[in-house]
């Protein structure tokens, strides 16, 4: 929900139309033979299948390297019927059994190679959405393995991007380039082969046109590469500003801006326009230039084929044949190259979906992790040390022991270490040193299922999903009626804010809900938290969105619902926190001062001035 | 795409010029075959082969004429095209900059940027496309009709026969597959969604130990998916050998009817040979085009998005003949004004009404979703209030001129909002042609010279987008000190002070003080201590003016107000 732009940076993959691959920038894999091959053993359980494609393939290709052939074979006894006809001999005529004979084979021919065809196709169809189903679920099985350490340190951009960039470039490839690979080969050979049993020369003139077109297509493509490179940081540029002047709108708008934004607009637009019709010309020449030379070859053939004929050294049919052929070869041939192109991004596509599989996971629940069946909420934490990383404590030798029922306030200066203690408690991370006890259990001998439905929290982020307002504050349990859901609105205070909404509690949320305020949010969150009924109450920061009011009407309907829980409230505000049976006043990861707000202020010490810098202050 | 006609209308003529183009490469593929067939039923039948090399040489010049005729259709093409986005871009950039916060809410930011620039590349693509492809199908195929009628009449009609059946098939294509593969997008953002979601609230499914809900949710999304993804590459690779075997079949009618024609002596065989040529070409345009077909739905529906934008008229509107103000003074007043969001059950606001004069601070407090800021964003006509008016010095403000209205308020909102550029240009935004010293001033004022300073290129350091590169605090005075280089006759401060420690934000409200001591303050406040001084303090609740006066009057008579003190001070604040 919180308007992680997912697709960003990545806008060219697979963005335009036009041939895939060609004269567009290519990525590489860092490991290509390792990640092939993985990517082979990843479609394992679908061996059979690919064998029985393979064949397919095969026999198919085959099949229609047949047809030309015989197809010409029909062109000859015609021309000899003609011809016949020509120099007058008696009886001369088309042999109709003959020709007969040959569409009969041709028939079955083309009926072979589509049927085979088919079968291969629908078969890989098959195979590669079921591998890239497999591959979606296993993302998504590994993501909810993960330590929250990836989700914390990884780009959700970057995770997004490999499960939808990366995983579409495989089906397609799957899909498409696999089969066109084999079938392109296989085509070269068995044309090459065909072609070699009509004429020797004719073979060669045509081979001789394959640097003509490689050559075209390389010069064009680097060419172009280089525009679209340019083009896609135009268009990063473009993006930027068009983002920043309509989230700033209202600022745009105040101070009359439009003009200037306008003209930086028309700047960035035009110089797009400047290098985006190059990039689009040079690429889209490349297809006419490779047709101009296949049609080049067509014309050699058909004038050297044409004499051939006339000395007697060809027969007409094979003229035909071979102009077909030169066409089957020729298309096969430049198809390589891009598919070599869709390839090697593919297998780097891969590398990186694996490479997400193979981060390193949380550790499991030991097979004897026990749960909590009456939580009473005696948290001890015995000399607990932890840093994000190893060589830097962000807590050092934390000593805590809370009784059921207790109100801990944690106050203390940003990045002091308040929101780790949080991470730690729900086993968001784990210890380095010490041990953290629940109800006399260490946490890491409990189910973490079961461990964190014991808490309930309310978080600086406030996430909420697309959906209706009713179904995000019901998140917080399972099964409950409507009923429930607006008891825990009115005690959150968030009732009457939703029914001034257009639907009510059936608004649907969407990413950009900006109707809704960030407080509303938050007030959303808590509605959530109250309803979950948890034995231990985490508040990290969370009011700090709703004004003071508000918060102590939230506070109010809080303290009902603190009574015989155990409850931790970290908060800037400290006015929040007065009542609290027992204050931590951390800094720099250790707990400097503790007690009550009383003895606190009796202290004067660190606390003490935090508290009463609040209040010096003049007005406007 | 149709309401879209008025950005092709300027290509008209290269559309055609395309077209022709276009047309003349057809010709010469077409050409090809025919002279071919010369070559056979003349030449090598009659073994004359000078004739051979002679129709080999036409066959060349006509092969270049026809890769010349595509080059230069494709620069054109790729040139309109490309102008085509770059206007369209502009004039939805444009249009959605007049666009209240009305329409962005209605729309959504997010969804606004991708319109203004995937949709209009995905229309460019397609207005490309259907240039050099959409034509070449079309074309392709009645010239190869009409080059095989000339050839033969009666073997044409076997091809026209052909025609219909494809015609059939494709129309099946674009009947079951358009909606699948619109089916297929949407099951493939639902997934997208759902991951992302699970990405951005981890902590809160696994604090609510949600991971089974999670992964079942997202099972669905996928099962779904590959359900309809299955369905769309089926039907797509059952078509493909269907239509190759279809024309093969054709072949072999073709060449049994030739046969016999042939063994008549009213056909030849190079008329054959052309002839399976036109058949095959005329398969492969049609082919073409049915890829196009499948890809339109997705241009459609961006150019339906992007109409939707440029349909969207403004809510908030320029008078026609704006009024004048005559004394220039600053005085805000409120006169029973009612506002509610669009489609909303109960209003924001309701009968607020409230005078801010000149050399005056009105303060306006409440609880969250009160509508304080809602009060502010009237001001500058953000959106217009259903009921009541709001008038500057006397004139209804939807009277005035936009720029008239704005050029006199010095709005600084909650969330500090700054652009790419330097320090300087930012605080420029206030006023175009602030000089060096009055930029320099209002940072002063502002407290924002002391860490301009620090920075090695002081006012010309470099402010990324959206002003990423500073802190809260510095964002909050670089805005500050834009509203007051304006010099505005009223100040409008959405809650301004939040980020700024006690020391720096008391020296702000001190130096404000002075410059704005002849403007109209509307001050938005959380913190009671910030106002204790305020002329006026209006406390709302629920939309709902509960009490206005100074600190001690509603200590006296405002319940609300004592509350809020109450829950700021303790308890013995307010008694």
């Amino acid at each position: 929900m919180r308007g992680h732009s997912a697709n960003r940076g990545h806008g060219g993959r697979g963005g335009g139309y036009g041939p895939r691959g060609i004269g567009r920038p290519v990525e590489k894999a860092k490991d290509f033979r390792g990640t092939t091959r993985r990517l082979v053993r990843y479609m394992g359980p679908h061996k059979w299948s690919l064998l029985l494609v393979f064949l397919a393939t095969i026999a198919s290709t085959l099949f229609s390297i047949l047809g030309p052939k015989i197809l010409g074979q029909a062109t000859t006894v015609l021309f000899a019927g003609v011809l016949a006809r020509l120099q007058g001999l008696p009886g001369a005529g088309v042999d109709f059994t003959a020709i007969l004979r040959i569409l009969g084979m041709l028939g079955v021919v083309y009926l072979a190679s589509t049927l085979f065809g088919f079968i291969q196709q629908i078969v890989m169809v098959n195979v590669s959405q079921k591998t890239v189903y497999k591959m979606r679920k296993d993302i998504n099985h590994k993501l909810a393995r993960l330590p929250l350490h990836y989700y914390d340190s990884a780009s959700h951009g970057d995770t997004l991007s490999r499960f939808t960039n990366d995983v579409d470039v495989i089906s397609q490839s799957l899909q498409q380039s696999v089969i066109q690979m084999m079938s392109s080969l296989i085509t070269i050979i068995g044309v090459t082969i065909m072609m070699l049993t009509i004429s020797p020369t004719l073979t060669l003139l045509t081979a001789g046109m394959l640097p003509l077109s490689a050559g075209i297509s390389a010069f064009v493509a680097s060419r172009s590469q280089k525009f679209f490179v340019r083009q896609q940081n135009i268009l990063g540029e473009l993006n930027g500003h068009i983002e920043e002047t309509f989230s700033g709108h209202t600022i745009v708008k105040a101070y009359g801006l439009e003009a200037e934004a306008e003209s930086a607009f028309r700047t960035i637009n035009d110089e797009l326009y400047e290098n985006g019709w190059k990039a689009q010309f040079v690429s889209g020449t490349i297809m006419p230039l490779i047709r101009f030379v296949g049609n080049l070859g067509y014309v050699v053939i058909a004038v050297v084929g044409g004499v051939f004929v006339t000395r007697g050294s060809m027969t007409i049919g094979n003229v035909q044949a071979f102009m077909q052929y030169s066409r089957q070869f020729g298309m096969p041939i430049t198809q390589v190259a891009s598919i070599v192109n869709v390839l090697q991004s593919t297998v780097a596509a891969a590398e990186r979906v694996f490479e997400l599989l193979d981060e390193k996971e949380e550790a499991a629940d030991s097979p004897d992790a026990k749960d909590i069946m009456q939580p009473a909420g005696r948290i001890r934490l015995t000399d607990v040390s932890f840093g994000y990383n190893a060589d830097e404590y962000v807590i050092k030798n934390l000593n805590l022991a809370v009784e059921p029922g207790q109100l801990i306030a944690i106050v203390g200066p940003t990045g002091a270490g308040k929101t780790t203690l949080v991470n730690l408690l729900m086993r968001f991370y784990d210890v380095g040193q010490g041990v953290i006890t629940f109800d006399g259990h260490d946490i890491r001998e409990l189910k973490r299922s079961s461990l964190r439905t014991m808490f309930g929290m309310v978080l600086q982020d406030t996430w909420l999903f697309e959906g209706t307002i009713r179904d995000n504050i019901a998140y917080g349990r399972e099964g409950v009626s409507d009923e429930e859901v607006v008891a825990a609105a009115q005690a959150a205070h968030v009732d009457h804010f939703i029914r001034t909404l257009p639907n009510g509690y059936d608004t649907v949320l969407t990413d950009d809900a900006s109707s809704i305020s960030q407080g509303q949010r938050q007030l959303l969150t808590i509605a959530r938290a109250i309803l979950a009924d948890p034995a231990v109450l985490i508040l990290d920061e969370a009011t700090s969105s709703v004004d003071t009011r508000t918060e102590r009407l939230i506070q109010e309907a809080m303290a009902r619902l603190m009574e015989g829980r155990t409850s931790f409230v970290i908060a800037h505000r400290l006015s929040t926190i007065l009542d609290a049976d027992r204050i931590l006043v951390i800094n720099e990861g250790e707990i400097i001062e503790q007690g009550t707000h009383q003895e606190l202020m009796e202290k004067n010490g660190f606390y003490a001035e935090l508290y009463n810098s609040q209040f010096v202050s003049a007005t406007v | 795409m149709w309401k879209l006609r008025s950005y092709f209308k300027p290509y008209l003529g290269t559309i055609i010029t395309v077209m022709i183009l276009v047309f003349l490469e057809v010709m010469a593929t077409l050409k090809l075959p025919d002279l071919m067939s010369g070559i056979v039923d003349r030449g090598i039948a009659r073994g004359n082969i000078p004739l051979i090399w002679g129709t080999g040489g036409i066959m060349l010049a006509v092969a270049l004429g026809g890769v010349l005729c595509a080059v230069v259709g494709n620069f054109l093409a790729s040139r309109a095209s490309t102008r085509f986005g770059r206007d369209l871009r502009f004039d939805i950039f444009k249009r959605v900059g007049e666009f209240a916060p009305r329409e962005f809410n209605t729309f959504g930011t997010a969804s606004l940027i991708t319109r203004t620039t995937n949709d209009v590349q995905q229309v460019q693509q397609m207005f490309h496309m259907s240039m050099r492809m959409a034509m070449r199908a079309p074309l392709m195929a009645v010239g190869g009709v009409l080059m095989v009628v000339r050839k033969d009449s009666g073997l044409a009609l076997i091809l026209l026969g052909l025609i219909p059946i494809i015609g059939l098939i494709i129309s099946y294509v674009i009947i079951k597959g358009v909606p699948l593969f619109k089916g297929l997008q949407k099951m493939l953002d639902r997934i997208n969604l759902v991951l992302r979601e699970q990405l951005a609230g981890v902590r809160v499914i696994r604090a609510f130990d949600r991971g089974t809900y999670e992964q079942e949710r997202f099972d669905k999304a996928n099962r779904d998916l590959t359900g309809i993804a299955l369905k769309v590459n089926r039907m797509m690779v059952t078509l493909m050998p269907l239509l190759g075997l279809l024309i093969n079949v054709t072949n072999i009618i073709i060449i049994w009817f030739a046969a016999k024609r042939i063994d008549l002596g009213v056909m030849q065989v190079g008329d054959l040979m052309a002839f399976l040529q036109y058949t095959m070409q005329i398969f492969m345009s049609v082919m073409m085009l049915s890829f196009i077909f499948v890809m339109l739905p997705r241009a459609s529906a961006s150019a339906e998005r992007i109409v939707a934008v440029m349909e969207t008229e403004t809510s908030v509107k320029d008078p026609k003949e704006p009024a004048q103000i005559g004394r220039d003074r600053g005085v805000i007043s409120f006169e029973d004004v009612t506002f509610m969001y669009p489609g909303a059950a109960e209003p924001v606001l309701s009968n607020i009404s409230f005078t801010a004069n000149p050399g005056e601070t009105t303060a306006i407090i409440g609880g969250t979703g009160s509508g304080k800021s809602t009060i502010l964003d009237l001001i500058p006509r953000f959106h217009d209030p259903q009921e009541g008016r709001i008038t500057l010095d006397g004139v209804d403000i939807r009277q005035l001129a936009l720029e008239d209205l704005r050029l006199r308020l010095g709005y600084v909102p909650q969330q500090a909002m700054l652009f790419s550029g330097t320090i300087a240009s930012n605080i420029r935004g206030g006023k175009a042609d602030a000089t060096d010293e009055e930029v320099m001033e209002a940072a002063r004022i502002a407290q924002a010279s002391e860490f301009v300073n620090e920075r090695e290129d002081g006012y010309g350091s470099y402010v990324a987008q959206g002003g990423t590169n500073l802190s809260g605090g510095q964002k909050q005075r670089l805005s500050i000190a834009r509203a007051v280089v304006r010099e505005p006759k009223v100040y409008l401060l959405d809650d301004t002070f939040s980020a700024l420690d006690y020391r720096t934000d008391a020296r702000l409200r001190s130096e404000l003080n002075k410059r704005a001591q002849d403007a109209t303050v509307i001050v938005v406040a959380q913190r009671v201590s910030t106002i204790l001084h305020a002329d006026q303090i209006i406390v709302l609740d629920e939309g709902r003016i509960v009490g206005k006066g100074t600190h001690k009057a509603l200590l006296e008579n405002c319940a609300v107000y004592r509350e809020i003190v109450a829950s700021q001070f303790g308890e013995e604040a307010v008694s």
